[in-house]
């Protein structure tokens, strides 16, 4: 047993993966949980897809591709809170507009790339294996900036998505709060990106703190619940992708979705399992 | 009382030579493309017991919003101890109507009443011994501190506004305004809120009520600002309920029998802009 959980990591390229996997599973689930509390999972998917532009560009240029997409996310974030800010639409409506807007124009630029099947195939569905000792450093790198500025905001952040009425008679920066905490968002999307890939870093954001917002009921317990989850399913998940040769985020986005239906069948207080047998019983 | 007096000294206002109150001056508010006050002009004179009436839809909710500078002003200015808005603090406390707050964020009783110390805490600072008996004493005041470490959403409605009005105290505000807190609540709840309010208005707090019980307005306050879309009379109860400014307020949901009784129906106008 212990063989086959050592035999990967004398692989350099597994222990690479190994590190990426974990980084971004907690970092993907703590900044999660205010997506889940502020229902703004919408928001993650569409700022996921919004990079593909940036990338597109990076490439072209033969520039960083996570820089792009971190640029990308960032222009896009910015754009919905200034949108919906002024009132003029809703921020759904807005999400929606720039999100399919970014994510045509990143299909139009990666389409003039001939090659782009084989290149970008890893911004797309993510590969963990290939991770570079500099890509492993630059994500530890903004993925430590994100969480010391969620540590640091904690509370106003926390004020802000309970009960904004309360932050502006305590005179708090409501709207600049609220987009840093897109651009936070943004970050962990893009840094995540490599391991799970666009179309997962939503399933990354939002199943870790919902299985965690079964089991507690203070925030900051949430987090640490919602990043040992992240944590453990991206351990899991990459076993099973190096053992049964599948793709890496799928599998890290399936182990973390069993850990949720467990929860909620499970869970103490909200279990689903328990309502029905109280039901039955009061029958 | 020490207490308050002695935190007012701290922020420079000292009640006694500038009295604290509240100043409206022409103020229009609304939201987009519609206003819903025009032309308010109102002195609240520092540690008033106000009760604010109207019909539904009548600017009472959107009155507080301004108050607290949750919406801008369309025009007009309003002052707070002589000063324009957004030059204080937290001295101004709001208490929500319930349906405004998420019910389901994780978070306890007491976290909630924590928050009423955030202003004074700023954003990293631990919460000091006095933090913590304030808030432990305000949620005593409440009834509600043996539901400390209980998660908000396994409250009932009442005890949930109580989490509010404990909020609000720990809060220690010099104005204090309330939306509705009587609507829909247990009798208990509601006991407790008028203490409440006595006990701050003893502590000389500014309290500004809104609600749709003028039986209570009448007794319980001893200041009644009637709107509808615009201020319609101001005063003590006796000068404001007249059966004039009454039908003026309410129009076609009021009654007047012959014997001089008068029947307010409050419910719903479609038009209202509330449900917009």
């Amino acid at each position: 047993m212990a063989e086959l959980l050592i035999t990967p990591l004398s692989y350099e390229f597994m222990q690479r993966g190994l590190l990426a996997a974990l980084l971004v599973g907690i970092l993907c689930s703590i900044v999660g949980c205010y997506v889940v509390l502020r229902s703004m999972a919408f928001l993650g998917d569409a700022l996921a897809h919004a990079v593909l532009p940036g990338v597109a560009v990076a490439y072209l240029l033969h520039g960083n591709l996570l820089l792009g997409a971190i640029i990308a996310a960032i222009i896009v974030a910015l754009g919905i809170s200034m949108f919906s800010r002024q009132g003029t639409i809703r921020e759904d409506t807005a999400i929606g507009i720039l999100f399919s807007a970014a994510l045509s124009l990143g299909i139009v630029l990666i389409s003039s790339i001939r090659t782009y099947a084989l290149d970008l195939s890893h911004i797309l569905f993510g590969n963990v294996l290939g991770v570079s000792p500099l890509d492993l450093w630059m994500t530890a790198f903004l993925g430590l900036m994100v969480l010391i500025t969620i540590i640091i905001f904690f509370r106003p952040f926390m004020v802000v998505s309970f009960d904004p009425v309360l932050a502006f008679t305590l005179r708090m920066p409501v709207g600049l709060l609220r987009t840093m905490m897109l651009v936070l968002l943004a970050l962990t999307i893009v840094i995540s990106m490599q391991t799970v890939g666009v179309g997962l870093v939503a399933a990354m954001l939002v199943t870790p703190g919902a299985t965690a917002y079964l089991l507690t009921r203070r925030l900051s317990m949430m987090m640490i619940i919602s990043a040992l989850f992240g944590a453990i399913s991206s351990l899991i998940g990459l076993y099973i992708s190096y053992y049964a040769n599948v793709a890496s985020g799928a599998a890290v986005v399936l182990t973390s979705t069993l850990f949720f239906l467990v929860a909620y069948l499970f869970s103490p207080q909200r279990g689903a399992l328990w309502d029905l047998m109280r039901t039955r019983r009061g029958k | 009382m020490k207490r308050v007096t002695a935190r007012r000294k701290n922020q420079n206002l000292n009640p006694e030579k500038e009295p604290a109150r509240l100043d409206i001056i022409n103020a229009s508010m609304g939201y987009r493309g519609q206003l819903v006050i025009e032309n308010l002009s109102l002195q609240i004179a520092h540690g008033a017991l106000v009760a604010v009436v109207g019909p539904n839809g009548a600017g009472k909710s959107t009155l507080f919003k301004a108050l607290v500078g949750l919406l801008p002003l369309k025009s007009g200015s309003i002052f707070i101890h002589g000063q324009p808005l957004g030059n204080h603090m937290d001295c101004v406390a709001y208490i929500p109507q319930r349906e405004e707050v998420d019910w389901r964020f994780p978070v306890t009783v007491r976290d909630v009443v924590q928050m009423g110390r955030f202003g004074r805490l700023g954003w990293v600072r631990r919460p000091s011994l006095k933090d913590h008996q304030i808030v432990l004493r305000s949620l005593e005041q409440m009834g509600i501190a043996h539901l400390a470490e209980s998660s908000i959403n396994d409250l009932s409605g009442g005890q949930q506004q109580r989490v509010f009005l404990a909020r609000a105290l720990a809060q220690e505000p010099h104005i204090l305004l309330m939306d509705e807190p009587f609507t829909g609540v247990d009798a208990l709840t509601q006991e407790i809120t008028l203490a409440l309010i006595d006990e701050l208005h003893r502590q000389q707090v500014t309290v500004l009520v809104s609600t749709h019980d003028l039986n209570m307005a009448a007794q319980r306050f001893s200041q009644v600002v009637l709107l509808n879309h615009r201020l319609i009379a101001a005063g003590s109860p006796q000068e404001v309920f007249t059966q004039e400014n009454i039908r003026q307020a309410f129009s076609g949901q009021v009654l007047l029998m012959e014997n001089g009784a008068v029947v307010v129906d409050q419910c719903c106008p479609p038009d209202s802009p509330i449900y917009k």
